[in-house]
């Protein structure tokens, strides 16, 4: 009888079935919807942007690979990657910044660090940072989707842009974030007019918008709905937890609740902050870009830290910066920390509850 | 729905895999011809050889003893003849003095008497307990009678028994707790007698129903004052520190023992082998062992001698199937691989898996992406990437600080890793060199 091959390893000898790959794609999967929408929202342009952004990221992974005689592009990284570029890419924008942000995500943000698992920022963010600083005009043309205003889609400035201008302005004191776009006659969808209509106005039709993705913006970042369907998605998946997400969208509500209307001459605790949570980057960003393994910190406790912080800073960003870039700014703020959450945050050891009542309960005695 | 008790931080939930084996009533195999007793069968010190090559044993025969404090006899399982003494490597990779028993065909028919019992000192439990070679039959073999001296100063408040195998594959404790229901129980009482705590709990894992509901019934049907709990599906709650904090909610501090909180904690198989060891006067010389695993044709659970082949068990079970890839001693998260069925079962010997899916498993390893699930999983509250990082850069001293040595190797972060990262492979290395 022929002797089997026997595998003599370390413990354990089973394995739950989730790997570095599967989680990526599954990222890509739950990112698809929105992305889809994007693609419906403002016509096949935005799918070229896509595309462009995914394949010039998966090359420049692949000839980084070569150099490094590693092959990297099935553990669905760079895909991913790509993805995100392109989802933060306004829908008409020129098709070389896409290829730059791709370059510069790869090659700086990644594999000057080591590559996958070894960078402190995410790439995709550091991608889509760096092209709208060196393009801010270009960056910072929307085009409305094909549900507002008229057909041929005139470029416009998005709900938060048009909002920051406004705001301070003495027309609009004592207006919140809604009232301030009705004041300059924003275009609002007709399903949005109507929801809101059947609501007595409760909410208002820019809120409608925004949830449902009736609105202009990057081109992945515009249905907060779908977004949030993909998070609920990899949270059933247990491949992002609720912490992150749920302290940075909490901590920038409350915020905003408490001292938003300070800016229009309002008192404390009159901010309008439903618009400001589903417009922007803000969905995106919390569920699937601060939730970047890599780049967020291990521990349940750490990760509470981070969200939090990343509340505070777009907060200040978006109600005092001069910059419509917020989400993506904060989010590189709270990366540059993880290192110091990761070294002073540490999970409770198992036993340590025990000593320190022991000792209490001695001193005490 | 009844909420059912577990420990709090991290664990993980592979598939159980015992309904291979959880239907099979315990089997006896016939005695082999050939059994390889090892002197180092426990943890601590090897048993000093008893007797010579060429020597004549008969069953029950003390052929080692027991060489300091931590340490523990052992017995001749048959009637036979010294064929050899040498060295032989065994599953956990521990190298020792083994007998090589040639047994007697005809083998003299033993019969163990039940003996009273209910006079005896618990002093002189422990020396029964001693001398019959009692260890922990869970797997990590720990000399019973060094367990049962309690230190003094310190008191047993809590006996808690261990019948939770929360390792996949494994069906042993569970056939013993329904087949020897009483047996086991009066094991519990013998204990009890010896360290008079004030209570008595069994903690068994609810997806063993029908293992509670015996013992539920016997417990009321014996009047014994003991609580059968049962406990929420998780890995690894047969740990003695998992086990105390989901039974009687107490946590184990760093580098202490069970009593430093008041708990004595024993294994179901334990209990029973010291029922037979102060009732019977029966030397630990066999032990139920499950066999089982995808390559394995018929998985059983089978009462064998101490020193039997791993090939004769095979061979027992229909040999395993014509590719298999894995031979572990012991369950699939903690056991240990090896290569050789001529190695021999010892005292701590739960089962033997023969598995066929190890290619699959042993995925190359990828960059670590901070995903952070070995942390979250950690039932020690360790940064288990955090140590292998420090490991791999040989900072083995600052790995020692982040506590290291608190890392019990049960396998929950390795398990869980996307990157395949070889973590317990590096804990025990990590431990290896950095106590240096």
């Amino acid at each position: 009888m022929e002797i089997p091959k026997l595998y003599v390893s370390s413990s354990p000898h089973l394995h739950d079935r989730p790997t570095t790959a599967s989680i990526m794609w599954n990222v890509s999967i739950a990112l698809a919807p929105a992305a889809l929408w994007g693609v419906y929202a403002f016509g096949l342009r935005a799918l070229l942007v896509l595309v462009v952004s995914i394949v010039s990221s998966v090359l420049v992974e692949f000839l980084l690979g070569k150099i490094s005689k590693q092959f990297t592009i099935t553990d669905g990284s760079a895909f991913l990657t790509g993805l995100l570029i392109g989802m933060n890419m306004p829908p008409s924008v020129p098709l070389f910044v896409p290829i730059l942000a791709s370059i510069f995500a790869i090659t700086v943000a990644k594999w000057v660090f080591g590559g996958l698992g070894a960078n402190w920022i995410n790439p995709a963010l550091a991608g889509r940072v760096f092209v709208f600083f060196s393009f801010t005009g270009l960056m910072s043309q929307y085009s409305l989707p094909r549900f507002v205003g008229s057909v041929d889609s005139v470029s416009q400035a998005t709900m938060l842009t048009a909002m920051k201008m406004q705001i301070g302005e003495p027309a609009v004191q004592q207006l919140g974030s809604s009232a301030i776009l009705e004041s300059i006659a924003y275009p609002a969808s007709r399903f949005g007019l109507s929801v809101s209509d059947s609501l007595n106005g409760i909410i208002s039709p820019y809120t409608v918008d925004a949830f449902f993705g009736l609105i202009g913006g990057s081109l992945g970042e515009i249905s907060a709905v779908l977004l949030i369907a993909g998070a609920i998605y990899l949270m059933v998946k247990k491949i992002i937890t609720w912490h992150i997400p749920v302290c940075f969208l909490g901590t920038f509500s409350l915020l905003a609740w408490i001292f938003g209307g300070l800016r229009n001459g309002m008192g404390l605790f009159q901010g309008d902050f439903v618009l400001q949570l589903f417009s922007g980057g803000m969905m995106l960003g919390a569920f699937f870009m601060a939730t970047d393994m890599v780049t967020s910190p291990t521990t349940k406790k750490g990760m509470v830290i981070f969200g939090v912080g990343i509340g505070f800073f777009t907060f200040l960003l978006r109600y005092f910066g001069s910059l419509p870039e917020s989400v993506s700014l904060a989010i590189i703020i709270m990366n540059i920390f993880v290192p110091t959450i990761e070294k002073y945050v540490l999970p409770k050891r198992f036993g340590e509850v025990e000593k320190k009542t022991k000792s209490t309960k001695e001193a005490n005695a | 729905m009844q909420r059912f008790p577990t420990f709090r931080k991290g664990g993980v939930h592979p598939d159980d895999k015992k309904s291979l084996s959880s239907p099979c009533a315990i089997e006896r195999l016939p005695v082999p011809s050939e059994l390889i007793v090892p002197l180092s069968q426990h943890l601590g010190a090897p048993a000093s050889a008893l007797k010579q090559k060429g020597e004549t044993l008969d069953i029950g025969e003390k052929i080692g003893k027991a060489s300091g404090f931590i340490s523990a006899d052992v017995h001749s399982p048959v009637a036979g003849l010294i064929k050899d003494i040498r060295k032989v490597t065994l599953a956990n990779s521990v190298v020792c003095d083994a007998f090589v028993i040639a047994v007697d065909a005809k083998q003299p028919v033993k019969v163990w008497e039940e003996q009273p019992y209910a006079h005896l000192s618990g002093a002189q439990i422990i020396s029964i307990v001693q001398d019959m070679g009692v260890v922990g039959t869970g797997g990590a073999t720990f000399p019973t009678h060094v367990k049962l001296m309690v230190p003094k100063g310190k008191s047993v408040d809590a006996l808690v028994v261990n019948g939770v195998e929360c390792e996949p594959y494994l069906t042993a404790d569970h056939r013993l707790m329904l087949e020897e229901t009483d047996k086991v129980l009066q094991g519990v009482m013998i204990v009890a007698q010896a360290v008079s705590p004030k209570r008595i709990i069994i903690g068994v894992e609810n997806n063993k129903p029908d293992a509670i509901e015996v013992l539920r019934n016997a417990v009321s049907q014996k009047g014994y004052p003991i609580d059968v709990v049962p406990l929420k599906v998780k890995y690894p709650q047969g740990d003695e520190k998992q086990l105390l904090k989901a039974t009687i909610g107490r946590e184990i501090p760093s580098g202490k023992l069970p009593i430093d909180v008041g708990a004595l904690v024993l294994n179901v198989g334990t209990s029973f082998a010291v029922y037979e060891a102060v009732a019977l006067r029966k030397p630990l010389i066999d032990r139920v062992v499950t066999v089982s695993g995808e390559a394995i044709a018929s998985p059983k659970n089978i009462r064998t001698y101490v020193g039997t082949k791993v090939v004769d068990l095979l061979a027992y079970c229909g040999n395993p199937k014509e590719r298999y890839e894995k031979m572990i001693s012991g369950g699939p998260m903690m056991g240990f691989a090896f290569f050789d069925d001529q190695t021999p079962i010892t005292k701590g010997s739960s089962g033997i898996l023969v598995l066929d899916n190890q290619k699959e498993l042993d995925a190359p390893t990828t960059a670590c992406i901070s995903c952070g699930r070995c942390v979250a999983v950690c039932p020690m509250g360790l940064q288990p990437t955090k140590l292998y990082k420090l490991i791999e850069h040989r900072r083995y001293e600052d790995a020692m600080k982040m506590n290291l040595m608190d890392c019990k190797e049960c396998g929950c972060c390795a398990y869980t890793c996307p990157a395949h990262i070889p973590l317990v492979h590096g804990m025990k290395l990590g431990k290896k060199l950095g106590r240096k």
